[in-house]
């Protein structure tokens, strides 16, 4: 079965005073129907930028999409501009995303209501009266108490919590086909976390949606994604399923990210972290070796002398960007 | 100062914390904020007490009264065994060079238009370091003492990355050789691979200079990682005490269930078998906190009792405390 998603070969290239950003340079993956993936790396990495190519949400000038194709169902949405009508019935009506902070991606000026209506008004075609109506249910069903009343309430009166359920109401109203959410609980408390998350994955459950989490936090993606890609420095240097990835990582930067985390049950006495030595490298003028090159505990003379590497396979479905696999297993 | 007995740093009896909230033109009070209620606890010289808790349950006003950085409504904080409570501030100045802070956010607690050897400095100077000589080499000194390079002295903070620029907190905060810092939320606004490196500074200083923490985050597997005890807070009140790997095992209080069992783990054949208890509502406001015990609205085990009576901790031996009437 085709895949719902396909990236190919996306570069997204910021040209700025100082020089050239290559933000995000030949990212490649692809979300099957009702798939959670995981799209992790720190921050910098181009994990946002990769969601917002997608969508053509990239400003321009400085931003510009240089290369690749984003297939939905076939149709590369990068042949349309980004204002098109086309990209405008794709954009919140088949692929709708949630961003990081719900306090400055909701208008402060604007009802919930208004800004729930809206969506299902343009792609629906719906009368004001049945997006009230839709909009309340919406609003029931992301857990918040007393919706209707609760429509007319500005983004203000509500809490962290409450304002990224109202951002999941709002990407879920049109029936979309992909979810993208880009950090959706940073911002918030773990117990609220917890219960963001298990809100996402029931309503993608309930919709048929697919569903993207893009995250800094390993622990997040590791129970509800089932394939994950782990990006750096604009690229993604390992890919496969989510046991693999956490059991098994094959790429020095999954295994020293992996190995940096205290894990629950842990103290200091019982393991020492290891930390990634150096620092996330700096995107502008990047050099053609492989960048986690200076911070490799596995750097060899073919790492210094190649460019980048390619994806290659490791295992079923695994992929790293590495030539140090093939001397021998990390 | 002079080390008390009973060789705590830091000990903390009933302290209260509220801040007024005004309304109208006269500013009349209409209520409390009641930040920090009745607290208590003690830090033992070289130990490390972790504090965690969602935002807003009052772990960062614990640490500012302990600093004295706010003046607590009531209750005693002794420090080094003299009590600190309801000093003035020319009274608190020999103390505030034995405590030091490092605050979450390294861009806005360092002043951009200083340079580092400056910020690192400034509490020599305040706390009457005259000879210039002494001065350059304990600036010096503290450089490598937090893993920066000493000919990055005249740089200022923009230049240094997220990491550097929490060491330089560090720095500062060591200035003055105190015994006792207040880490506010170190690593949580630092990338993942940047937090190991300061977590394990903050290890290494504590074992090389004998350092004693007062830790304060919201991150469950970082506190329990680095301290000693853990406390848990919830709406400004202490609801468990316990050393890390006992309140790791061992969780009493529900609210301490429910938060490590939010905790994601980085291993997905743990996670899918792991149960996750989601509370249900938000944490409420804490000038209208439920009456009784705190956590009631959310509590799955609670029963009448508990929305009319206040559980006090109890200690149910090895010095695990938890404040719950159904443990």
């Amino acid at each position: 079965m085709a895949p719902l998603l396909r990236v190919e070969n996306l570069k997204t290239y910021f040209r700025t005073y100082r020089g050239l950003v290559k933000a995000v340079d030949g990212v490649s993956f692809e979300i099957n129907e009702k798939e959670i993936i995981g799209l992790v790396g720190e921050s910098g990495c181009g994990k946002s930028v990769t969601m917002l190519s997608i969508l053509q949400l990239i400003s321009s000038p400085p931003g510009e999409i240089v290369n690749g194709k984003v297939k939905y169902e076939g149709q590369d949405l990068l042949q349309y501009k980004s204002k098109s009508e086309a990209m405008n019935s794709i954009r919140g009506a088949k692929i709708a995303m949630i961003f990081q902070e719900p306090m400055t991606s909701l208008n402060p000026v604007l009802t919930i209501g208004r800004q729930l209506t809206e969506s299902l008004e343009i792609h629906l075609h719906m009368s004001p009266q049945a997006a009230k109506e839709r909009a309340s249910e919406l609003l029931h069903m992301v857990g918040i108490p007393d919706a209707k009343s609760r429509l007319s309430a500005y983004p203000h009166q509500f809490s962290g919590g409450m304002r990224q359920r109202v951002m999941i109401a709002i990407a879920l109203s049109c029936n979309p086909r992909i979810l993208i959410a880009d950090e959706p609980t940073t911002a918030v408390d773990v117990t609220t976390q917890a219960q963001l998350l298990e809100l996402m994955q029931d309503m993608v459950n309930r919709f048929s949606t697919s569903l993207v989490i893009v995250t800094h936090n390993l622990g997040v993606v590791a129970r509800y994604a089932e394939r994950i890609y782990v990006m750096y420095s604009g690229r993604i240097v390992e890919s496969g399923w989510a046991n693999d990835i956490f059991l098994n990582p094959r790429h020095p930067y999954t295994i020293g990210l992996l190995k940096c985390v205290p894990q629950l049950g842990e103290t200091r006495q019982e393991r020492k972290l290891v930390p990634i030595k150096g620092l996330p490298p700096n995107l502008i003028n990047m050099p053609a070796t492989c960048a986690f090159l200076p911070r490799c505990d596995f750097a060899s003379d073919i790492c210094r002398s190649n460019p980048w590497p390619s994806l290659e396979a490791v295992g079923e479905n695994h992929y790293i960007a590495c030539y140090y696999h093939k001397s021998e297993k990390p | 100062m002079n080390q008390n007995d009973s060789g705590n740093v830091v000990e903390i009896e009933n302290l209260k914390m509220y801040f007024p909230i005004t309304r109208g033109l006269l500013r009349r009070k209409a209520g409390d904020i009641k930040a920090v209620d009745d607290v208590s606890f003690t830090i033992k010289k070289n130990e490390t007490l972790g504090l965690v808790g969602e935002s807003g349950c009052g772990k960062t006003t614990t640490g500012r009264c302990i600093l004295r950085l706010c003046k607590p409504t009531s209750g005693k904080i002794m420090f080094n065994g003299t009590d600190i409570s309801a000093m003035k501030e020319g009274q608190l100045r020999p103390f505030r060079s034995n405590m030091g802070a490092i605050f979450q956010d390294p861009y806005g607690s360092l002043n951009p238009r200083q340079m580092a050897r400056t910020i690192i400095g400034m509490p020599l100077i305040i706390h009457g370091m005259k000879k210039k000589r002494q001065y350059d080499e304990r600036v010096e000194e503290l450089f490598n003492l937090v893993g920066l390079d000493p000919s990055m002295m005249t740089r200022v903070p923009h230049e240094f990355s997220g990491g550097q620029r929490q060491r330089l907190g560090i720095a500062r905060a060591l200035a003055c050789q105190p015994s006792l810092i207040i880490c506010d939320e170190p690593v949580s606004a630092l990338d993942v691979s940047i937090q190991a490196q300061i977590i394990n500074l903050l290890e290494e200083l504590q074992e090389k200079l004998g350092l004693t923490y007062l830790f304060i985050a919201h991150d469950l597997s970082v506190v329990q990682h680095i301290s000693n005890r853990v406390a848990v807070m919830y709406l400004g009140r202490i609801i468990e005490i316990a050393n890390s790997r006992e309140l790791y095992e061992n969780p009493l209080h529900p609210y301490t269930k429910a938060l490590l069992s939010a905790i994601p783990m980085p291993n997905p054949v743990i996670e899918k078998k792991r149960t996750r208890i989601v509370l249900k509502g938000e944490v409420p406001s804490s000038a209208t906190p439920p009456p009784g015990c705190h956590f009631h609205p959310r509590c799955n085990i609670a029963i009448d009792e508990c929305k009319v009576e206040k559980p006090q901790l109890i200690n149910t031996g090895n010095g695990h405390m938890v404040a719950c009437c159904r443990v």
